[in-house]
This record gives structure tokens, sequence and C-alpha cells, in this order.
């Protein structure tokens, strides 16, 4: 498996999303998450909404694209979707 | 609603020869999780299903029959949930172990792939990888009335032209297009024309050389090989081995191709649907789970309503199940009763009464409580609720070194550790899951109430503090022991172990949906007809055995003993009841059990146990619900006959000095060496099977008997001596 690339920490990312804010993905920081993502729908171009974090903010709830349906992920996770500026 | 008509049939599949009538055909039921598979399942199969999920029996995956047409039967296997090819759970290799066998017999002839309407995009990725490893296909197209209220129109029959296969749409929980689908289900289907994704030009000499290698009929196939090999388990080494050289030679990188796979597959799949799809948003009203999901994983409301739902839990067990327990160990008495006072005095009647009814009596009382436990985790599950249960879990259960799916397991371990320790699967990082197996069994099993409540009900009064029942208190009290140091014992594995792969937890949150009864009704008859088949065959067993060994002593010893009671009766003028009572209990004390049991008793002796007790730790290694049936035999041999309960039998037991023998030090001691002995062999097969090394099954047994002993000591030397 290929070493996962480092992050650049300028970017947005969906960890980075305040609850009820809307983004865009634009790829995805970490080539083997990226791959359970993708399995899950998180493909660049859909767009994620923060509906809301777990009690101790952690997990989180992302609603993904127009058919509407709601992943919840470590915030871990969720900052290797990178957004669209 | 379930019309033929509406099945949109593609193009290229037709129906298939006749001659294939000869052997019965096998379907195998794939989806996304969440998609409706399980219900369709159940309506394909109903009663007709063969889960062995309860001691000992291997069971990876479900299968039953489905009558398709009046001539035609067909076997259905359910695969577990899963959005792609690639599997990330040890769940779901269950799936590769199938499919990517073509020699394999229990290969399925296709397969019926569930989609959910209004998630259509992530559904059709399973399938195009379905369709691309050459499986003819059916699709089933579930909740289109839900998908068409939110605007979302689907032509069935521009997507059955798209995808190469027959589109069905039906709902799995009403029923309808159900009859449809099994009608088409009962043809011959050809592999799907269409193909959906190839490999990238690079990798074709790998592919190449696989496909003639394996002989496969598909490339993607073949790719799947390239990149799978180490796991798919129907392999041999030479054979991995080659896969493994192959791909070092062609320098292959999984990873990158199966992005660029995923996304490939997303673009094509897009394109179709803007062929196949329209959307008319009437309005962006938020859907309602979202908003149930506000009140359920709320910081303060969702962990109150978390607690009430186990609290309701608790009371169901312990309360309401108490009613029809009542009544089976009443029935069960006077059962007894009356065959004692009908039959002829004799051993046969008494091998009946004492031995067999006693150990009937110890299974079907259980019943109620089992239907119970498992009928609230089937509700848990199906309403989609346990999925926030692990969310608002995860991090508490983080620094256990636990993750909020661990949930689910020790959850249902409450019920049996046996399917929570395979329920553990579903954990994706190997630590996580083998702390979650290893702490499993300290759960508080359903095989523990009967102890509990046994000993609790004979030293706790029956008095309340506050709103609550003493007793309940105590119950609760012991559970929440075991919990506790299920906690403490991962955490302490979580030092020791060393992580080999980091820890994840992406998951969907499914809709909140009613639970369907059909389905919950269907899992408690399946977990009680199998306990009571399976649990039932060894328990009565036992107690036969037990009876045997209680009643007959070797040589002439207890005839000796007798002799020696009677001369005494003599000296002392005993009544003709406490001559009874202790010709009995010395014939018992020089029995083979008695025997068994005095050779224990060194060992026990600094946990305040007995002889008797020590019959009953050793029969009970088994299973643990043996241990009530095991008293309740011991006690039974030679006593009065209107002592019915176990309960009686033991208040009854006075000792040496005449005082009540089962005092509450010594029923506590006994109380907790039952909280954490690893008294199940079923567990440690089941450990055994899921970790593939007799380490863990080795470590669990001498850790949580060591446990055990130490802290039935503690009890008894601080409070007992």
């Amino acid at each position: 498996m290929a070493a996962p690339s480092p992050v650049p920490a300028s970017r947005r990312t969906a960890r980075d999303l305040r609850v009820g804010e809307t983004g865009t993905i634009c790829c995805l920081g970490d080539p083997v998450m990226a791959l359970r993502l993708l399995d899950m729908g998180c493909v660049p171009g859909v767009t994620v909404r923060l509906s809301g974090r777990a009690p101790f903010g952690d997990p989180l709830m992302l609603v993904l694209g127009d058919e509407e349906y709601t992943l919840s992920l470590r915030g871990s996770e969720a900052a290797t979707i990178l957004l669209k500026d | 609603m379930a019309d033929a008509r509406t099945i949109a049939a593609a193009p290229a599949a037709g129906p298939g020869a006749p001659e294939a009538l000869a052997r019965p055909m096998r379907i195998a039921l794939i989806g996304n999780p969440n998609s409706g598979k399980t219900s369709l399942f159940n309506q394909l199969t109903g009663l007709n299903q063969k889960v062995g999920n309860f001691p000992g029996v291997t069971v990876d995956r479900k299968s039953g029959w489905a009558q398709l047409t009046p001539a035609r039967r067909a076997e259905i296997v359910d695969l577990p949930g899963t959005y792609s090819l690639y599997p990330k759970s040890l769940d779901e290799r269950v799936i590769t172990d199938l499919l990517y066998d073509p020699s394999s017999t229990s290969y399925p002839d296709f397969v019926v792939v569930t989609v959910d309407a209004s998630n259509l995009r992530r559904s059709l990725l399973l399938f195009s990888q379905l369709a691309d490893l050459g499986l003819p296909a059916i699709l089933a197209l579930n909740m289109t009335d839900v998908a068409e209220r939110h605007g979302v129109h689907i032509d069935l029959g521009a997507l059955a032209a798209e995808l190469g296969v027959p589109v069905v749409p039906m709902n799995a929980r009403s029923g309808s297009g159900v009859a449809a689908l099994k009608i088409v289900m009962a043809e011959r289907l050809a592999a799907p024309p269409v193909r959906f994704w190839q490999p990238d030009s690079a990798v074709q000499p790998l592919v190449h050389r696989l496909r003639a290698h394996f002989q496969l009929h598909s490339d993607y196939l073949a790719l799947h090989y390239a990149q799978q090999a180490e796991y798919l388990a129907f392999l041999s080494a030479e054979d991995r081995a080659y896969v493994q050289g192959l791909v070092q030679e062609y320098a292959f990188d999984g990873t990158a191709q199966q992005a660029s796979e995923t996304i490939g597959r997303y673009a094509r799949i897009n394109e179709i649907l803007l062929e196949t799809v329209t959307v008319t948003r009437t309005e962006q009203r938020e859907p309602v789970s979202n908003r149930i999901d506000r009140v359920l994983t709320h910081r303060v409301f969702g962990y109150l309503i978390f607690l009430a739902v186990l609290f309701l839990l608790f009371q169901a067990i312990f309360a309401w199940a108490q009613y029809p327990m009542d009544l089976i160990d009443q029935g069960i008495g006077a059962l007894s009763g009356w065959l004692q006072s009908t039959l002829p005095p004799g051993p046969l009647t008494r091998l009946l009464t004492e031995g067999v009814l006693a150990g009937l009596g110890g299974v079907l009382i259980f019943i109620p409580q089992i239907a119970l436990l498992f009928a609230f985790l089937a509700v848990l599950e199906e309403t989609g609720y346990m999925a926030r249960v692990t969310f608002l879990m995860d991090k508490l259960m983080r620094p256990f070194g636990l993750s909020g799916k661990s949930v689910v397991p020790l959850i249902s371990g409450l019920a049996c550790a046996v399917p929570a320790i395979m329920g553990a699967r579903t954990i994706e990082s190997w630590k996580d899951r083998m702390i979650t197996i290893f702490v499993t069994p300290l759960m508080s099993c359903s095989a523990r109430i009967p102890v509990f409540t046994v000993l609790v009900a004979l030293v706790v009064p029956d008095e309340s503090v506050g709103f609550f029942n003493l007793r309940g208190v105590v119950l609760m009290g012991l559970y929440l022991l075991g919990l506790f140091s299920a906690l403490g014992s991962a955490w302490l594995l979580k030092v020791l172990l060393k992580a080999r792969e980091r820890s994840y937890f992406i998951m969907e949150f499914p809709v909140y949906k009613w639970p369907r009864w059909k389905n919950v009704a269907l899992t408690i008859y399946q977990k009680v007809q199998a306990f009571v088949w399976q649990a039932g065959q060894v328990i009565v067993a036992i107690s036969v055995l037990l009876w045997g060994l209680a009643s007959y002593g070797p040589g002439q010893r207890q005839d000796v003993a007798e002799a020696q009671v009677r001369r005494e009766a003599a000296i002392h003028r005993w009544t003709p009841a406490e001559l009874g009572r202790q010709v009995a209990s010395a014939r018992l004390e020089t029995s083979y059990a008695g025997s068994f049991g005095h050779a224990l008793e060194p060992a026990i002796r600094p946990l305040g146990f007995d002889w008797k007790i020590g019959i009953a730790l050793l029969t009970s290694f088994a299973a643990r619900e043996v241990f009530v049936g095991t008293m309740s035999t011991i006690y039974s041999v030679g006593q009065d006959a209107d002592m019915s309960t176990v309960q009686e039998k033991l208040r009854a037991e006075k000792d040496l000095n005449g005082q009540p023998f089962f005092t509450p030090a010594r029923a506590f001691s006994l109380l907790v060496f039952y909280v954490f002995a690893m008294q199940c062999m079923s567990t440690l097969a089941v450990t055994y099977r899921e970790t593939k090394s007799w380490r863990w099954p080795a470590a669990q047994l001498v850790y949580m008997t060591g446990l055990a002993y130490a802290a039935s000591v503690f009890v008894w030397q601080i409070w007992g001596s």
C-alpha cells in the first residue's frame, strides 16, 4: 500500500465545516481512506453537509449529495475529505 | 402491485434452457446495507431458513428455500450487506469467498442485487462490479414508492436496457412486487452483455496471464485475484505465491487501480442516471430522519434516551418475563407432582421426574427472557437506532481500546456471547475486533440470568429502596460488575496489544423505520428454537447423567452409609421424615457425584463452596444454564416431593450447625464467580473460530476463571468467615 500523502494544512476539509454548512468534495487526501470513502459515495464533485456532531465532538454526521443519505465518521477521517474553495 | 407487466425485461435476458430443471438453482442475494435485502430474504424464504448461530454451529451465511413457481424451488443464499466487492471487514469476505470461485459447488447460478431506489448511484457501483465479474443478475429495485414521493422518477425500461439485466420494482417491506420477482428468478439468466468498466491497458498483460492460469471467464475477476489473492481462502498457497509473483513482476499498484476503478465506475453510472432518472424536486424539506436524529443524538437527550432504552430492556427481562416464567415453573412442578402420584414409584419414575423433567424445566424457563431480549435487540436494529448508539458511544469507547461498533456485540452479549462474538465481524480494525471478542463474554449473558435470579431471590429480601426493588438493584449491580470488568479488561488489552493497522469508523445511518414485526418474530422464533434444541439437548443430557451419578455410587458405600444413618436414627430418635432426609443426604454424599464433589472440595473451600456446589460448578462448565438444573437435581434426590422450586430446595439446605447453608456471603461469592467465570464451551469454540487461533480462547479461559476465583475468594474471606 502506498504511504498516505500529506494533506496540505491550508486546505479546508469536511472536518472544518460548521454544523449546517455545505461544501463540495474536491479530492480525498489519504489513499487508503479514500478507497473506503469512495465506496460509500464520497466522490469528488459531490456535496457534503455537516449535519451534526456526536456529544463529545466526535464522530461527525455528514449528509451526502442530492440523494441525501447520512454517513457517520470520525473527525480524523473527515479531515481527509478535502473541499473545493 | 405484483404485476408481471411492470417488470422491465432486459433485451439480452430471456428464459433459459429447460434441461436445467434437474438441479435446484442457487441464487445469492446481495446489496448495500439497509437496501432491504434481509426483508426480501424473509419474504422469499419465510420459515424455510437455516441459521444456526448458537452453540458451536458453523454459520457464515444464511440460506433458505423459496418456491419460485409451483414447479420450481431455489436455494436462496443471503450475503452480508456491502458497498463494493472490495471487502473491508471479515463479514464481507464471505462474499468474495463465494463469488470468486466459479469452480466451487456452492457458486450461485445468479445474483439478485437489491437496490434502494432513492440511493441509486451508490447501489449501482456494487451492481456494476458484479456485472463485470460476469455474473448473471437481476436488479430488485426496492422502495420505488419512496423515491417517487421524493420526486425521483426512474425510467425502468431505459434502466434495464442500459444495465442489460431485468429490473423488477418491488417493496420488500410490504411484499408487493415479490411475486413478479419470483417469476423472473425462475428463469435461467445469461450474464449481462454490458461492460461497465475495463481495466487500464497497462494492467492487461497481468490480467491475461491470470485469466489463462486460473481459466477465468472475466477480466475483472482476474483483476480481483491480483488485488485480493492473499485473502481468498479457496486458493492454495502455491496459487497465492504465483499471483504475488506476478503482482511484483508487473509492479501492480492495487490502491491506485482500485481508486481509478471506482472513479471510472461512478463516471459511467452518472451517465446512466442522466439517461434514466429525472428528479423533480418540489421543495427542499428536511427528511424526518434528520429531525429525529437531532433529538436521539442530542448531547444530553441522546444519552438519557439510550439509558431509558437500556432500563426498559432490564425491566422487560427481569420484571415482565417473571410472569410467564412463574407459569412455566409451576407447570413443570405440577407435571412432576402429577407424574409422581400417578406412576408407580421406582427408579424409572425418579429418572423421569428428578432427571428429565428437572433438566427440561431448567431449559424451558429461559424462553420468556431469551425471547424478550432478542425481540428488543431486533427492534433496535430494525428501527435503525443501533447505528445511532454506535455513533453516540464511539468517543466514549475509544479510551478503552474499543470503537462505537463494539457496542453492538457488547449489548448482544447480554443475550448470548456466541452470536455477539460473531457480530464483531463488522469491526474493520483487527485490534478493536480482538479486544471486543475478548471482553464480550464478561457481559452478563442470558445463561447467567437463572443463576442470578435464583441466588438473589434466595438471599436478598423482596423489599423496596425508594422507587426500586432491592432485588432489582442487586441484579443491576451484577450486570454493572460485568460491564465494568469488560471495560477494564479492554483497557488492559489495549495497553498490551500492538496495533497492526489504524482503527477507523465510517458508517451509514439507516433511515428510521418502523420495525417489521414479521422479521422480529422470525428472529425470536429462530433464537428460541436454536436455544431449546441445541442448549436443551446438552442440559437434559447432563441432567439425566447427573441424576444417575447422584443416585448410584461405587460398590456398597451407599448401603453402608445408609445403615450407619439408621443406627444413629435409633439413638437420636429421629422422626421418619428426618430419617428420610438424612438417608438421602448420606446416599448422595457417597454417590459418584458426591465423590467428584468431594475431590473438588479442597480447591473451592476458600470460596465458601461445598462439594454439592462443586458438582454444579463442574457440570455448568459446559454451559452456565446447567447450574440451576444441576442444583435442582442434586437437591431433588430424595427430598420431599412438594418442594417443587429450586429456591425452596436451596432454602431448606442446612449446614453442619443446622443453620441455613446459603448465607448472603456464600450466595454472593457464588454470584461473583458466575459473573466472571468463562463457563461456556460454545463461547470458547466461537472465539477459536473467529480468531483462528487457540491463543485467544485459552487466554479467555485462564483470565476469566482466574478473575472469578480471585473475586470469589475476596468476597468469602472478607464477608463470610
